[in-house]
């Protein structure tokens, strides 16, 4: 317990600017799009028409949104899956003591500081479908990979390329991770004689799991929202709509093609995804996670 | 006992094998997450036939001068680095600022409404651009801050993850130091100021280092809110260098992705061990 000014006044001075700047930037505008996702405008844009809960009805009867939502999922499930197995992976052989490993640790840790589109245009290089350099080493020995004109390729692209930005995040946090790992009972496992791939299945990976279900909050969300520039640099969401992010398309729809009442119903859909993902990390985090202590 | 049998292990081959295994991975590791940078660089620096080959040409090459001219001027780098300089600078101390004091009042004072402000708060990490960008965008507009600074900073400047971090590290700082400054008759903002501040210094390089980084990559909200040649950022600005109707110049392309990786990368290398502690510090919620 810390001990207390007695000072009435001071404390909402010290957080009014942060909560004047919540309120006006967040709260408001995103109670206005749950408004506006019941409303559309008429031909000339000049009056709102309440239309209750048809922009939804609409928006989930295009096969164009539902696609959307099919490869942010396939998207998402790359980006977690590969991305966590990848780096947790990386961060238990980079946690051991052998010589010049602070340095390879330190170095691991870069991607950190680029942006998703910039990892595109690089990894958009990399994998250029007359030069790259690593397409054509698949070239040779029979892949095929056209990023440019092949659904999957695109979307294996967009995937690879933002898993590899967030590797740098998610190692430092398994590390920290392992490094906070109460050691007396891993070395008990080993005094017992168990092995490392019990002692990781039955002692690391479950005593881990604070770090895992954070960073699978982090990853799902980075996954859903920040892939918006990755996509606008790259492939527009093409070849046809195989990269067609639901961020991607809710610009498309409400900043070209201006569709104010659509782009809020999926502003909504969203919030409902980060709403119950939040959730989940309130409601389960506490009960089923090894939290220490 | 368990000393004895876990201290430095004697020489073995089986001991070898696994110590060259591990490097082994750590070879691969280091590959997967520097070389895509490494590459960007070693094309930025190459002309249009010696990246055109196979297998590729992994040489510095003799374009760079002319590259980083052609995107400096096709791209108006200069203007785009200055821009987003100033932004990513303004918005990491303003949210250095706003989380010191927002961590200070929440763990330092008693108030009515504290839950509910720490809720409030709390709803920035919930409420993602996507989420009311239309609204947002509209209120910019009313407010004539469309294509200016404002726009790009004011409302950034909240920050859950700063508010968090401080509100945490405070928590841990002994009673005993409030006592002193209080007996010594030292007001909350001398406190603040004299004590709370000097010894959150760790944890404020920590979130510069974030925040800078979080706002230099800024993508979808400074593209639909301040796309025009005064205010335009880095991210958005390179979108120039690729989308042309001829083939794509991706050595003119990489040194502009050079430039806009550059900045965040010397950030993040000045102050990567006050990341560590810092964000350690964190996760345990």
């Amino acid at each position: 317990m810390q001990t207390r000014f007695p000072n009435k006044f001071l404390p909402y001075l010290l957080l009014s600017p942060s909560i004047i700047i919540v309120l006006i930037f967040f709260v408001i505008p995103s109670v206005q799009s749950i408004q506006q996702s019941l409303y559309r405008s008429n031909i000339s844009g000049t009056r709102q028409i309440f239309v209750g809960l048809r922009n939804y009805e609409q928006i989930f009867s295009t096969t164009e949104y539902l696609n959307s939502i099919q490869v942010t999922f396939l998207f998402a499930f790359f980006v977690v899956g590969v991305g966590l197995a990848l780096s947790l992976f990386i961060a238990l052989v980079a946690n051991q003591r052998y010589a010049g490993f602070t340095i390879y640790r330190t170095l691991l840790i870069w991607p950190y500081a680029l942006s998703p589109n910039i990892a595109g245009v690089i990894w958009g290089l990399m994998l250029e479908p007359t030069i790259g350099m690593l397409t054509n080493a698949m070239q040779f020995i029979g892949i095929h990979f056209n990023w440019r004109t092949d659904a999957a390729s695109a979307l294996l692209f967009i995937a690879m390329a933002a898993t590899w930005k967030m590797l740098g995040y998610n190692i430092i946090f398994f590390l920290a991770g392992i490094q906070g790992l109460p050691t007396e009972i891993l070395e008990a496992a080993e005094v017992d004689g168990a092995n490392a791939w019990t002692k990781f299945w039955r002692i690391t990976f479950p005593l881990l799991s604070p770090t895992t279900f954070f960073l699978f909050v982090m990853n799902t969300l980075y996954a859903f929202f920040e892939g918006f520039g990755l996509i606008h640099v790259t492939t527009n969401g093409g070849p046809g709509y195989a990269t067609d992010l639901m961020v991607y398309k809710l610009y498309r729809d409400g900043f070209i093609a201006m569709n104010t009442g659509f782009a809020s119903a999926q502003s909504v859909v969203l919030l409902l995804l980060v709403a119950s993902l939040t959730f989940l990390q309130f409601r389960y985090a506490g009960r089923y996670v090894y939290y220490g202590g | 006992m368990t000393r004895q049998i876990l201290s430095r292990p004697r020489f073995s081959p089986a001991r070898l094998g696994r110590a060259l295994s591990a490097h082994a991975v750590m070879w691969f590791a280091v590959a997967l997450t520097l070389f895509p940078m490494l590459y960007a660089i070693l094309v930025s620096t190459q002309t249009t036939q010696e990246y055109y080959t196979f297998p590729p040409n992994l040489l510095p090459g003799s374009g760079t001068l002319r590259n980083y001219q052609i995107a400096f001027e096709r791209a108006a780098l200069a203007r785009l680095v200055f821009n987003t300089t100033l932004i990513a600078l303004t918005v990491a101390f303003g949210k250095m600022i706003l989380s010191v004091t927002a961590g200070f009042a929440f763990v330092y004072f008693d108030f009515r409404g504290k839950i509910l402000f720490f809720i409030i708060i709390f709803l920035t990490h919930m409420l993602p651009v996507p989420v009311r960008i239309v609204p947002t965008f509209q209120l910019m507009d009313q407010l004539g801050w469309v294509n200016t600074y404002w726009a790009l900073t004011i409302p950034f400047f909240a920050s859950a993850t700063g508010t968090l971090l401080f509100r945490q590290l405070y928590m841990t700082v002994p009673a005993s130091l409030a006592d002193a400054a209080r007996i010594d008759g030292a007001g909350p903002l001398q406190f603040l100021w004299n004590i709370i501040v000097p010894i959150s210094r760790t944890n404020l390089m920590a979130l510069f280092l974030i925040e800078f980084i979080y706002m230099w990559n800024q993508y979808l909200w400074p593209l639909i809110v301040a796309n025009a040649e005064t205010t335009r950022v880095i991210q958005v600005g390179l979108k120039v260098l690729i989308a042309t109707d001829a083939a794509v110049e991706w050595n003119i392309v990489m040194a502009g992705v050079v430039v806009a990786m550059i900045p965040p990368l010397i950030v993040l290398l000045l102050t990567q061990k006050s990341l560590i502690t810092g964000l350690s510090l964190f996760e345990e919620k």
